[in-house]
Parts: C-alpha cells; sequence; structure tokens
C-alpha cells in the first residue's frame, strides 16, 4: 500500500510538475548553445531585464517597509477594526491580475478619473513605468504582512514591552528586540515579494502598453517572442525565470527551516 | 479597547501609515472599479454582463476553475498524504517542488503547458493519437488551473495531516478498526475541512487566472475564451465601462467564493 501511493503521487508529480520544467530547459537549448546565449543576450531581452529588476528595485523595498509596518500596528496594538484591515490587506490575492491591471487604467487612463489632469499636466503613468509599478505593488503588497503576522504573534509584546519599560526608545526596540526575531521571516516574504514582482504578467501586461523595448518586462517578452514563433527564444528567456524560480524554492525550504 | 493606552510606541504612526498606504495602492483603485461600473447604470450594466459572449466567458471561467479545483482534491490529498507519512528518498525535493506553479512566473508555465500538450507537443502527441485534444480546448484550461491550484490544497492539508493525532488513529485500530474503516470514519473527515479550504483557494484563484491559461485556452470567443481575456479585449476596444462591469462579476464571483468555502470549512470545524 505504502509503496502504491508513494508511486502514484511520484508518478503524478512527474507529469504535473517535473516534466514541464525539463521541457522548458530542453525546449531553450533545442536549437543549440549558440542560439541560446544569443536569445538571452539580444537588446530586447537585456532591456527587458533592466526593466523588470527596475520596477522589482522599486516595488520591494516599498512592500518591505510597508509590510513591516503593517505587521507591527496588526501584532502589537488591539484596536477597533484591526479584522477588516487584516482582511483588507488581503484583497490583492482575491482580485485577477488583469482586474489589478484595469483598476489603473480606470483611474490614470484618458478617459480615467486623472486621465485629463495627467495629460494637461503631460504626466505619463499608464503605458510607461510609473504605472507598471503601481500594478506590481498592489499585487505583491500582501507577501511580507502574510508572512510576518503570525510569527509576530506567536512572538507576542512582552520582550518589547521589557525593553520599552527599561528604557529603550520605540526606534532601538525595534531595531534591537523586534527584527532580529523576525529577520527569516522578513527575509522569507521578501523573497515571495521579488520572485512574484518579477514574474508578474497579467496586471503588468494590461497596464504596459506593449512598447517593445520601453515597457517590456521578461515576462511580457516571453510573450512577445512566442507569439512571433520564436519558440526557443521563447523558452530561452523563460529558462532564465525559471532559474529565478528554482532559486526562490530551494531558499524558502532552507528559510522554512530557520522559521520553525 | 479605544481607550487603552498602549505599552508599546508606535500606534498612531504605523495604522495611520498602513491605512494610508493600503489606501493608495488597494483600496482607492479598487473603489475606482466600483464607481466606474456603477456609471453604466443597471440596465447597461445588465446588458453587458449578460451578453451572450459574456456569459459564455463566465461559463469557461467559473466552470474550468471549479473542475480544476475538484481535480487538485484527491491529487492533493495523495501528495500531502505522501509526503506527511511517509519518508523516502528525495522527500525533501519533492516537497519544495510542490510551490513550483506558486514561484514559477504564470507566463513560463502557459506557454510550457500549451507546447507540451499541444498536438506535436511531448504530451500532446500521444494523447492526439487516442483521440484527446487538450491545448486549445476546456480540458487545456482545467489542465492550467489545475496546475496552479495543486499548491494551494496540498498546502492547506498538510499541516493538518501533520498534527493529527496518530492516537486517535491508533484508538480507531485497537477498536477493531480495518485500515479503509479508519480511512473513511476517521482520517476523510478530519481532513475533510483543510481539503475543502485549499479547494476553495483554488476555486477562486482559477477564476481570475490569465497568465497561464491565456496560452493554452486559444481563446476562441463563445468556446475558449476566459473572463479575464474578455476584459482585456474590451479594454482593447476601448471599452473601460465594460471592462469594469465584467470585471466586477468576476471580482464578486470569487469573493463568494472564498467566503462561502471559509463558512463552510469553520462550520465543519465547530461541529468536529
Amino acid at each position: 500500500m505504502r509503496r502504491i501511493l508513494i508511486a502514484a503521487a511520484i508518478v503524478l508529480l512527474a507529469f504535473l510538475l517535473f516534466l514541464p520544467l525539463v521541457f522548458v530547459f530542453a525546449q531553450a537549448l533545442r536549437d543549440g548553445w549558440h542560439t541560446y546565449v544569443a536569445a538571452v543576450t539580444e537588446p530586447d531581452t537585456r532591456s527587458a531585464i533592466r526593466l523588470t529588476l527596475t520596477i522589482a528595485a522599486i516595488v520591494v523595498p516599498l512592500n518591505v517597509a510597508f509590510g513591516i509596518v503593517a505587521a507591527w500596528a496588526l501584532t502589537k496594538f488591539e484596536f477597533r477594526g484591526k479584522a477588516s484591515l487584516t482582511t483588507m490587506i488581503d484583497l490583492p490575492f482575491a482580485v485577477s491580475p488583469v482586474i489589478a491591471g484595469l483598476i489603473f487604467v480606470l483611474l490614470f487612463g484618458n478617459s480615467g478619473v486623472f486621465g485629463a489632469w495627467l495629460k494637461a499636466h503631460d504626466i505619463k503613468i499608464l503605458f510607461a513605468v510609473p504605472g507598471m509599478v503601481l500594478a506590481t505593488l498592489f499585487i505583491t503588497f500582501p507577501f511580507v504582512v502574510r508572512e510576518l503576522l503570525p510569527i509576530m504573534n506567536a512572538e507576542g509584546t512582552e520582550a518589547e514591552e521589557a525593553a520599552v519599560l527599561l528604557g529603550a526608545s520605540g526606534w532601538q526596540t525595534f531595531w534591537r528586540v523586534t527584527l532580529p526575531s523576525v529577520k527569516w521571516g522578513v527575509l522569507y516574504g521578501t523573497l515571495l515579494c521579488a520572485a512574484r514582482a518579477i514574474g508578474e504578467f497579467g496586471a503588468v501586461s494590461v497596464v504596459s502598453g506593449h512598447i517593445r523595448g520601453v515597457t517590456t518586462t521578461v515576462p511580457l517578452h516571453v510573450e512577445i517572442l512566442y507569439n512571433d514563433y520564436q519558440m526557443s527564444a521563447a523558452f530561452a528567456v523563460s529558462s532564465l525565470l525559471t532559474i529565478i524560480a528554482l532559486v526562490t524554492l530551494v531558499a524558502e525550504h532552507l528559510l522554512q527551516g530557520r522559521i520553525r | 479597547m479605544g481607550r487603552r493606552t498602549h505599552v508599546l510606541p508606535g500606534y498612531r504612526i504605523t495604522t495611520g501609515l498602513t491605512i494610508v498606504y493600503l489606501s493608495l495602492i488597494v483600496l482607492i483603485p479598487l473603489a475606482a472599479l466600483v464607481v466606474k461600473a456603477s456609471t453604466l447604470g443597471i440596465a447597461q450594466f445588465w446588458e453587458t454582463v449578460s451578453a451572450p459572449r459574456a456569459i459564455a466567458a463566465f461559463r469557461v471561467s467559473f466552470g474550468t476553475a471549479l473542475a480544476a479545483a475538484l481535480v487538485d482534491a484527491p491529487i492533493g490529498l495523495l501528495v500531502a498524504w505522501v509526503l506527511t507519512r511517509y519518508s523516502f528518498p528525495g522527500r525533501g525535493v519533492v516537497d519544495a517542488m510542490i510551490d513550483l506553479p506558486f514561484a514559477l512566473p504564470t507566463a513560463v508555465s502557459g506557454i510550457t503547458l500549451t507546447t507540451l500538450y499541444a498536438e506535436h507537443g511531448w504530451i500532446g502527441a500521444p494523447l492526439a493519437r487516442l483521440g484527446l485534444k487538450v491545448s486549445y480546448t476546456w480540458l487545456g484550461i482545467s489542465l492550467a488551473l489545475a496546475f496552479i491550484g495543486l499548491p494551494f490544497v496540498v498546502r492547506s492539508v498538510q499541516p493538518v495531516l501533520d498534527g493529527f493525532e496518530r492516537e486517535l488513529e491508533e484508538a480507531a485500530h485497537v477498536l477493531g478498526a480495518d485500515r479503509w474503516q479508519t480511512l473513511w470514519r476517521v482520517i476523510l473527515p478530519g481532513v475533510f475541512p483543510a481539503v475543502l479550504s485549499g479547494v476553495g483557494l483554488a476555486f477562486a484563484r482559477g477564476i481570475g487566472e490569465y497568465g497561464s491559461v491565456v496560452f493554452i485556452s486559444g481563446n476562441m470567443p463563445f468556446k475558449t475564451e476566459i473572463a479575464p481575456l474578455l476584459i482585456v479585449t474590451k479594454l482593447e476596444e476601448y471599452n473601460t465601462s465594460g471592462a469594469a462591469a465584467i470585471a466586477m462579476v468576476l471580482l464578486i464571483g470569487s469573493f463568494v467564493v472564498l467566503f462561502a468555502f471559509n463558512r463552510v470549512q469553520q462550520t465543519l470545524q465547530r461541529a468536529a
């Protein structure tokens, strides 16, 4: 019985998870190593990588900082409306990525709420980097908070209260008492946030306007190559994202041990 | 509560910052959707969301998401069981890999599954010989959604199985229950709420899923067009209020699913 169940689980996972993984690399290297290198170093790919990293570099620090702030507010204090606030933080998880993009089109598009004003002042948010940053901020906001809430709830507030009673300032308490005890949780949340910021497709696709070489992130570049029937190039660029995903998985696994 | 003074500093600044940030990034943008959809007026809103093409898209999105979540239930339960109960070489790797669908960018999952299951693909070709078409059909969409949803079920069930009291199973055994009876009467009822919770999460995620589905779906209006794609199509036609109306239905649909599954799960847990 035991062997049958293990075998069944492994066969299912092999088809559902492992095979697609192997397939990405097989397709990426289908036309040889030179084609692969050419695909991942061509100018459009390089500008897509630059844009993706730029967006992540803006989004991740903001969401980590505000994630910590929100987790502090939600775990160190009791106040009315705390439960609803916690639910609202989870909202982006329940929203389709396409809708996450759409809402920023409704705000900043030509016929949007701020459309006329933005046009008059010649500020471009939609179909430009700021819109893509906003959509990514929306999608990735819950990750750090979600990771920190259970850890900080379990830690309680006694250590911090002792520190404050002994004369530590708020900052000192945070840096010396709270942060050291939740640092692996912060790192874990950061990792999830970064991975999603790099890989987000739907939301970014809606607000990007698909301007090749300008508002194309790596996942959007994959789509363009695929729709151009440049299969090995599409999979070559995909393989970069896959490697990032695999590194994330390994790091998550290692961190989980630390957190427990 | 409000009158209690807080021992720790930072109450005002952290709650204030959280509310401001959340409003700017999440709440105000979502409010824009509600406002936009409401400018249509009830008659026109209804006309938009009940148009045959919209109804077809909702049926594809909700139907395939439910089918995928239901397929994920037994597979997820089996995988969670094997991972928590047995030790075998490579278990750690398998366990880490469960989250691959979360970690892999959806566009990559999308083009990979599409090519794998296309008529000349590694898996698609043998299946085509059996007369089974996967890519660009309902089946393909469900497959992509099952891929995306599997971690939800496994990760919901795993901690429950892990914490399940061995004594309970042993007691059942000592009292004369055979293995099947223990499974059906003790273990399955015990993990059912967790399975349900995972299915609910997978279902809700599937309703709005875009990247992993849009490649494999083939996007034939009335047949394999998913609701999120219809939103994109309406946007490309500069029909923002139409897009907002479809989005409202989709959003409410996912909330209802999440809420309903949550409710049932809580009721079951209280009964247990």
